[in-house]
């Protein structure tokens, strides 16, 4: 053992970044197989079936597989090394965000001490990744697809700032495992409910616009299927497509899990009670139940208009942030 | 303080890539041909490069995020620190924002926030000046 004494961190990181892979790719095949079924019974209909047996289980596997096996198509007058490039960025921005998430008090890729500063910096290559996808395409659905999605993108991660920065001047630290701790002794210690009401709209803008930040409805413009095609991957196929995918359902659960780590408790089980159940149970319980409300409001909501969209960004989540993080910093002066 | 793990995800993210595609590449077909190989767009020819110039309002929509995307950048180490500095930093901030605030105020007030903007007045005298001298002639 003495030899590998000194790779221990080393060996400890890799094998919790298999686990992490890991987790990424069963949530993503479970989240793409319940988008399925919520949106089908939802609108009163199956969904799939068929595939494995029970209610369909294995459809997405399936899937998977056929993706797999597709024909990888790049278009004659594309920029082949922007087309060959953009999915890297796009998947990297999604999985780097999972190194931040404290899945328990142990378990953890890395508690760096700008955590939450960390998590909106890199999904910031998402956006990149986005528009050079959408260029390179030389397709005009595609272009007007990563138009739409960078101008949303950068303009809700104003707000998306502004909230996670309500949580982090309650603890006084960008720590993700510091912020959890200190929300530690029921529900009622969760940052979601404390200095009611400022954090509790907090948490609200924060859901909001976390969906515009991920191309949810009612804020998926730039992949509008009914105007757009698919926006800008329509010219994606095969496995280079569902990279686009794997990184649009891992990137689902990056700002569910980060809702649920700043504002929800984290690990932290509602009642002291129940501690006995593991943190990672109720930390991922927390993120798929966010998770499940992203679903939800996909078949309830129709879709924004662009003008609608920036009315609601720059004209209320802006002022509210604003107002919102003055009043919280003032209850945290006074409080001391 | 420890960015190895991080370094880590960042160079296996792009690994999980390759190997998929390569995968991809094994296992698929590759039968291209010029029909397969044209710019989808739902069955008609494209006509056209799709690389022309845009709307300003993008470059306007990234001027204003970058104004308040670097203030961000600003008030993250003041809200780690708040609890220590007191309330001289938090009026401190709020002085800055306020003045932030004016530059929203501003935008809003010059209707660059609005996704249609409407023409200003020169423009819409010259508009109908132009269709006057039409239906004239």
């Amino acid at each position: 053992m003495n030899v590998l004494e000194p790779y221990m961190d080393l060996i400890l990181s890799v094998v919790y970044l298999v686990g992490v892979l890991m987790f990424l790719t069963i949530f993503a095949l479970l989240a793409v197989w319940l988008e399925r079924k919520v949106s089908a019974h939802l609108q009163d209909r199956l969904g799939p079936m068929m595939t494995g047996g029970w209610h369909g289980w294995s459809q997405t596997i399936a899937d998977a597989l056929k993706l797999i096996l597709k024909e990888d198509i790049i278009p004659a007058v594309a920029d082949r090394k922007l087309f060959r490039l953009a999915p890297y960025l796009v998947f990297i921005g999604s999985l780097a965000g999972f190194a931040v998430l404290p899945f328990a008090h142990n378990l953890i890729g890395s508690d760096i001490n700008i955590g939450v500063y960390y998590v909106i910096a890199i999904t910031s290559l998402v956006v990149i990744g986005i528009l050079m996808a959408g260029w390179a395409s030389n397709n005009k659905w595609a272009l007007y697809g990563a138009m739409r999605a960078a101008a949303q993108m950068v303009s809700y991660e104003i707000p998306v700032a502004l909230s996670l920065l309500i949580p982090v001047l309650m603890a006084g630290t960008m720590s993700m495992q510091t912020i959890v701790q200190n929300q530690a002794g029921g529900f009622w210690n969760w940052y979601v409910f404390q200095s009611i009401p400022f954090s509790l709209v907090a948490f609200v803008i924060y859901f909001w616009a976390s969906l515009a930040e991920v191309n949810r409805t009612p804020f998926d413009i730039p992949e509008a299927e009914s105007e757009l095609v698919a926006g800008f991957h329509v010219e994606y196929s095969g496995m280079r497509f569902a990279v686009f995918f794997l990184a649009e359902y891992g990137n689902m659960f990056v700002v569910s899990a980060i809702a649920a780590t700043v504002f929800l408790g984290g690990w932290h089980a509602p009642f002291t009670f129940l501690d006995f159940i593991p943190g990672p149970i109720w930390f991922i319980g927390k993120s798929m139940g966010l998770v499940l409300v992203q679903l939800w409001l996909r078949w309830t909501l129709p879709r924004l208009r662009v003008d609608q969209l920036m009315h609601v960004c720059w004209k209320i989540f802006l002022p509210f942030s604003f107002a919102n993080l003055l009043l919280v910093g003032l209850w945290v002066v006074l409080k001391g | 303080m420890n960015f190895g793990p991080i370094f880590l995800f960042l160079i296996a993210a792009g690994g999980v890539v390759f190997v998929a595609l390569f995968l991809n590449r094994m296992l698929a077909p590759r039968k291209p041909n010029p029909e397969k190989l044209s710019t989808y767009e739902c069955g008609e020819e494209a006509v056209g490069s799709p690389w022309i110039r845009f709307n300003t309002r993008f470059y306007v929509i990234a001027l204003i995020f970058l104004v308040f995307d670097v203030e961000v950048l600003f008030l993250f180490p003041w809200a780690v620190n708040l609890k220590s500095l007191g309330m001289f930093a938090w009026i401190e901030m709020a002085v800055f924002i306020i003045i932030l605030s004016v530059g929203l105020a501003y935008v809003w007030a010059k209707r660059d926030l609005e996704w249609i903007k409407p023409d200003s007045d020169e423009i819409q005298a010259a508009l109908r000046q132009s269709s006057q001298t039409i239906t004239d002639k």
